[in-house]
């Protein structure tokens, strides 16, 4: 499903307000009546199926005990054996350290580039297609490539490159202490693109008045960059944050292409885990219950979300 | 200096002010003035940290992909022994051939194409239809309605994957391009902006054209259509881009190969493929995408710029 493979599709430039409110203007056109229905129930009835029932059906086969053939309600016999299960902390400690090494590396990349592109006027446009090329790419493919570039050998493509400068080789993918690092590297590249392309549009909606204040008052580049440009992009930086760990917690396709979850357990994610469960040992209802505690877990943070940006939107 | 008062309100309009202003900018400033500018030792830095932000962005974003089109045309010991050497023993030009043939990747562009074009197709549909009743005719369960499509934005995509597995094979789609071609046409964020955008149409046109003896389907074709264009092709190329990089549904919702895509098939055919031919493969697989960002740039980057979307 493309909400957990591509990204989960959360406008954050979109005021929550926005969202839930129905329209603003009251004026209606047709009350009632069976053609607008008509229209869209074929949309309706897709998402009913496609989404809604499968959102209500994962809380139920939790508690259930299924294997395509036949289903029996078990308690919360799965939560317990989940819990149980000696992999589990080891594949939330390494989904942490995931979203910890992506947030450190993966999260100051495009603010910079962003910052730096909106100052550009001539190489502006250039510069913009450029920062969302990675984006478009399908990430097996940079996988597949990053996974050469990442050969352990001294003739890999990074250990050439940094043998140029003396350092290495290095294991990269082969060595559990670099494996995760290497996984982040990869899922960096496919996604800073987008985050930078948001931040540009915020920066590029800055009230430019406020810069010629600032200068008029005698403020140096750097203390406008300091005191307009960072506060003004606050709130686009809190939501993208908070949506980069709802996205990195169901991280999947990299480490399981990369790796398949080693060496030695140390990429195994908890979206992983959630595979094994469900296609390597049949066991649905465990990953249908693990996908819940994710799920629920998860939820803290798109609480936060709505929260926040409601409080924003009232000033 | 207090600027914190100032902060507005984020709403999707941020897309349309990022359009107005890109490429209208000699008049116009960020941080950085032409007054600034005017100083030789700030124009030098300036100047210095642009070129040097243009080379690295090319480096990093471009380098890849430029690297993955030599390979693709590389002898295989060419590509290990000398990552950085241009052609030593020649190109090969019949690695692509080789890759479209024996790996199977023209099956897998075809069933790719296959897929995309049903994808964005329901999209498209599901998007402006759904959004044309929120927004336009506004019938009294709109609201609630409204609601139940938003609220899946917020909740996080990971749930329902083993229930909708589950789904689709009770009801017989799995193995067929059905069972991608539909659960991912339903997207909340492609109805929200098409919904937003319906509702900047003035709605006195839907009021002259009811006066006129025109329904609401008629109202649809001949109006909000043609005035929506636009918007249709962002929500068409977003769709478009997600399915071609989606990887973990089409792997669960079809298990034949011979009706997967490129995506899949690739990742496949990897450990056994010679990697010359899988390189070219893979060039292959990022041609398409990137003739259509190419010639698209501007609907991406305005759609982008106004979703949020982050890589899970």
């Amino acid at each position: 499903m493309s909400s957990v493979t591509s990204p989960p599709v959360i406008p954050a430039a979109v005021a929550v307000e926005e969202v839930l409110a129905p329209s603003r203007n009251r004026r209606r056109t047709y009350r009632g009546g069976v053609v607008p229905f008509l229209i869209a129930a074929p949309a309706i009835i897709l998402f009913a199926i496609f989404s809604w029932w499968p959102i209500l059906r994962g809380l139920v086969i939790a508690f259930q005990k299924t294997n395509l053939l036949t289903t029996s309600w078990v308690g919360i016999e799965n939560f317990e054996h989940v819990l149980a299960d000696p992999l589990l902390g080891q594949a939330l400690a390494n989904t942490a350290l995931y979203a910890g090494l992506a947030l450190v590396l993966g999260f100051p990349i495009p603010i910079l580039f962003a910052v730096l592109i909106a100052e550009m006027r001539r190489t502006r446009h250039i510069s913009s297609a450029l920062v969302f090329l990675p984006v478009i790419i399908p990430p097996v493919v940079s996988i597949l490539l990053w996974k050469i570039f990442f050969d352990p050998s001294e003739r890999g493509l990074f250990n050439t490159a940094l043998g140029f400068v003396g350092i290495g080789p290095l294991p990269w993918l082969q060595s559990p202490a670099t494996a995760m690092l290497s996984i982040v590297l990869v899922a960096t590249w496919g996604a800073f693109g987008s985050s930078a392309i948001i931040y540009l549009a915020t920066l590029l909606a800055i009230d430019t008045q406020l810069y010629e204040a600032a200068e008029i008052d005698g403020a140096s580049i750097l203390r406008r960059f300091w005191h307009i440009t960072l506060p003004q992009m606050r709130g686009t930086i809190l939501l993208l944050l908070l949506l980069q760990l709802i996205g990195t917690f169901q991280i999947f396709t990299e480490p399981f292409l990369l790796t398949g979850g080693g060496p030695n357990n140390s990429t195994l994610t908890l979206l992983m885990l959630i595979y094994r469960y469900a296609f390597i040992y049949g066991n649905f209802g465990q990953a249908a219950a693990l996908s819940l505690m994710l799920a629920v877990a998860l939820s803290v943070f798109a609480g936060l979300y709505l929260w926040l940006s409601r409080k924003w939107s009232k000033r | 200096m207090t600027v914190d008062g100032t902060t507005r309100t984020r709403t999707a309009g941020m897309g349309d002010a990022w359009r107005k202003r890109v490429g209208t900018r000699s008049l116009e400033r960020s941080n950085v003035s032409d007054s600034d500018l005017s100083r030789r030792s700030t124009r030098f830095t300036f100047r210095v940290v642009i070129a040097v932000t243009i080379g690295l962005l090319f480096v990093i974003s471009a380098g890849p992909l430029l690297w993955l089109a030599k390979s693709a045309i590389s002898a295989t010991q060419d590509t290990l022994a000398q990552p950085f050497a241009f052609w030593p023993s020649g190109v090969q030009w019949h690695n692509l051939v080789d890759a479209w043939t024996q790996i199977r990747i023209g099956q897998f562009t075809v069933n790719s194409l296959m897929i995309t074009t049903g994808e964005v197709i329901v999209a498209v549909i599901a998007a402006v239809t759904l959004g044309y009743v929120l927004a336009v005719l506004r019938p009294r369960y709109g609201p609630i309605l409204n609601a139940c499509i938003m609220a899946t934005l917020f909740i996080p995509g990971v749930i329902s994957l083993i229930p909708l597995y589950l789904t689709v094979i009770d009801l017989g789609l799995l193995d067929t391009f059905w069972a991608v071609w539909l659960p991912n046409g339903v997207s909340a964020f492609n109805v929200l902006i098409m919904k937003q955008y319906f509702e900047t149409i003035p709605r006195e046109l839907f009021e002259a054209a009811k006066v006129d003896g025109a329904g609401p389907v008629r109202i649809l074709w001949s109006i909000v259509l043609p005035m929506s264009t636009p918007i249709i092709g962002v929500v068409a190329l977003l769709a478009f881009v997600a399915s071609w990089k989606d990887f973990l549904w089409p792997l669960l919702a079809l298990p034949t190969p011979s009706k997967q895509p490129l995506s899949v098939g690739l990742s496949t055919i990897a450990p056994q493929a010679d990697l010359a031919v899988l390189m070219a493969g893979m060039l292959i697989a990022v041609v398409i995408p990137l003739i259509v960002f190419l010639t698209f740039q501007k609907q991406f980057l305005t759609g982008a710029g106004s979703a949020g979307a982050i890589k899970g």
